[in-house]
This record gives structure tokens, C-alpha cells and sequence, in this order.
């Protein structure tokens, strides 16, 4: 099975720069157009399955909006 | 059976402040206080360190730290932390300055604190333009390239080439580590965070000057997307002011971080 991730978007910070957008070695993420920050930006988010959780968006985040998830299997 | 857990990959910095900055949107100086964060918690050092901020766009630096900060006289940072590691010397002191606070009205200062070995860090942010001020050239602007004050391109044979400040303070025998990093890049923003670590033991280590310059982005004013300012900095700055080591205490040298 593939490893499954997800990020969270701290909309308060993220300016919609799309660093990651470019970065993102699965292409799953993009400006949500259909949203706007207190700010005024459109924030990122993810547009489809796929995301490692590699982190290497939070890596070029220049404000640090981004929390990283991954789904880790422990033995029960 | 194998239940799944969230583990957190990655998460913003205690070190760093909850507040927005207000660097346009892109630019690298986030980049740089974020590293800058993480090495501080990494290494537990945000409880005694201060850091100095300058003049230029990352004035406000002591607004989105959530350690001591001090705000310098434009180009004297390195004299104020010099003040200060020198009274306090069992802090981390370390100061965040750009090209134009740099190597430019703060020449003198940067260079006599490395002359005189003094165990402060500095973070050099270089990324050839004045970014506040709206874009005039500074004097780590590439030649040929356009700014406000020089609508036609740099001219060397009346504005001079840049000054490489990396290169040059690696020459003085005060220095303990001068580096230079990018920031154009996941690759080269993991060097860059190691760089900075590394500067931070040197202070600690109490083997002299450190320095780390960062080419960094300005996509306001060098008029290009985001994604496109990165590109410039690997095509057009790396040639200029390239990567490397120039001048590394052994004692750091053998360090694994």
C-alpha cells in the first residue's frame, strides 16, 4: 500500500506564493481559487490523492504555513 | 493487524513567532527565519540566545522570532552584537543582516568584527538588490541587471562589478566558518539549514567569526513570479556568487550534525 500523507494549511500565514505548488514531487497540490485568506490570498491545498508526506513542501514554505502528516502502521 | 497513526512530519518552529510576516509573498527571507528557528530548537538555544536585526526588509525580524531580539543602527549589527557578546558571553548572539546593511554602509563593521575574531554568528542575506527601499542597486547586483537606479542594466565600467563578502571575509584570520548557501531549492535549502547549524556550533565552540550568506529571492522587485526568482538565482546569481565552503575551522569541519 502506499505510504499516505497529508498536510495541513495554516491559512492565517500561507500567502499563496506557490513555491510548493512547483515543488511538490506528486503534483497534488494547488491553489484553492475557490477560497481567500483573512489575508486576501488563495491558499494551497491538496487536489487529489496521492500526497508521500515527504515534507519537502514545508521544506520551501517561506512562512511556514504547512504541518506535515504521515500515517504511520504500528504493530497492535 | 496494523493500525495507522498520524505522525507529524513537519511542523512550524517553536522558535518562531505566531505572527504574519510581512515579506511579499515568495520570498526566501521566510526561509531563512524558519531555518534559523529550527536550529535554535534543535540545538535548545532559544532560552539564551539574541539575535540583532537590521535595517532593510527583515527590520521587522524581531517581530517574528519568539527569542531576544535587539534592532541595530542601519550596517551596525556586528558592533552591537559585539557589545553584547562581550558582555554577555555565555549567550548565543548572532545578527541577520542584508546585502545593503551588509556589504554596504555596514562594510566596516562586518569586516572589523571578523578581523578581531569576535564569536558572534551572522546570517547574510544576499539577494543583490535593496529590496525595502524599491529596488536600487546594491552593491551585490549583478552586472547587466536592472534596478530602479540603474534603468539600463549595471554598468562595470561606471558602477563596478559586485563584492563577493563570503570570498572576502574568508581571508581574515578571525574568521572560524564562512560559507555561502542557497535558498533556491529543497536540496540546497537542507545544505543552507546545515550551514547555519554549523555556524551556530562555532559560536558555541567559542572558535570565532561566523558567517553564512544565503542567495536568497526578491520576486517584487526583480519583477518575476515566485517560482521564476528562484530560477534567476540558479541560472544568473550561482555563477556569480558561487556555493561552497571558504573557510571552515577543522574542529567544525569533523562535526556530523
Amino acid at each position: 500500500m502506499a505510504i499516505k500523507g497529508w498536510i495541513e494549511v495554516d491559512e492565517l500565514h500561507c500567502k499563496g506564493c506557490g513555491l510548493c505548488v512547483a515543488a511538490c514531487p506528486q503534483n497534488v497540490m494547488s491553489l484553492d481559487m475557490e477560497r481567500l485568506t483573512p489575508k486576501g490570498y488563495h491558499p494551497v491545498h491538496l487536489h487529489a490523492d496521492g500526497c508521500t508526506g515527504c515534507g519537502i513542501c514545508a521544506i520551501v514554505c517561506p512562512d511556514a504555513a504547512l504541518t506535515v502528516f504521515r500515517e504511520a502502521k504500528i504493530k497492535a | 493487524m496494523a493500525i495507522a497513526e498520524p505522525k507529524i512530519v513537519y511542523q512550524r518552529p517553536t522558535s518562531l513567532a505566531t505572527r504574519v510576516t510581512h515579506y511579499c509573498p515568495g520570498c526566501t527571507h521566510g526561509v531563512a527565519h524558519r531555518l534559523i528557528a529550527e536550529v535554535l530548537d534543535e540545538m535548545e538555544l532559544r532560552e539564551k540566545t539574541i539575535g540583532v536585526a537590521p535595517v532593510g526588509c527583515s527590520v521587522f525580524a524581531y517581530n517574528y522570532f519568539d527569542h531576544d531580539y535587539v534592532e541595530a543602527a542601519h550596517g551596525r549589527a556586528p558592533a552591537m552584537a559585539t557589545g553584547i557578546k562581550r558582555m554577555l558571553p555565555k549567550n548565543t548572539v548572532y545578527t541577520y543582516q542584508g546585502d545593503g546593511d551588509l556589504a554596504s554602509i555596514g562594510m566596516a563593521e562586518i569586516m572589523h568584527a571578523a578581523a578581531r575574531g569576535e564569536n558572534i554568528t551572522v546570517v547574510f542575506i544576499n539577494n543583490a538588490i535593496y529590496g525595502m527601499t524599491g529596488g536600487q542597486m546594491a552593491p551585490t547586483t549583478l552586472p547587466g541587471m536592472v534596478t530602479t537606479s540603474s534603468p539600463g542594466g549595471r554598468d562595470i565600467e561606471s558602477m563596478g562589478y559586485p563584492v563577493r563578502m563570503a570570498e572576502i571575509l574568508s581571508t581574515l584570520d578571525g574568521a572560524g566558518y564562512v560559507v555561502r548557501r542557497s535558498l533556491h531549492d529543497p536540496n540546497n535549502i537542507r545544505k543552507a539549514k546545515k550551514a547555519i547549524r554549523l555556524a551556530f556550533e562555532t559560536q558555541e565552540r567559542g572558535l570565532g567569526f561566523s558567517l553564512v550568506e544565503l542567495l536568497s529571492s526578491c520576486p517584487t522587485n526583480w519583477k518575476l513570479s515566485p517560482v521564476d526568482a528562484l530560477q534567476f538565482i540558479e541560472d544568473k546569481m550561482i555563477p556569480m556568487f558561487p556555493l561552497g565552503d571558504y573557510k571552515v575551522n577543522p574542529e567544525i569541519g569533523k562535526l556530523r550534525v
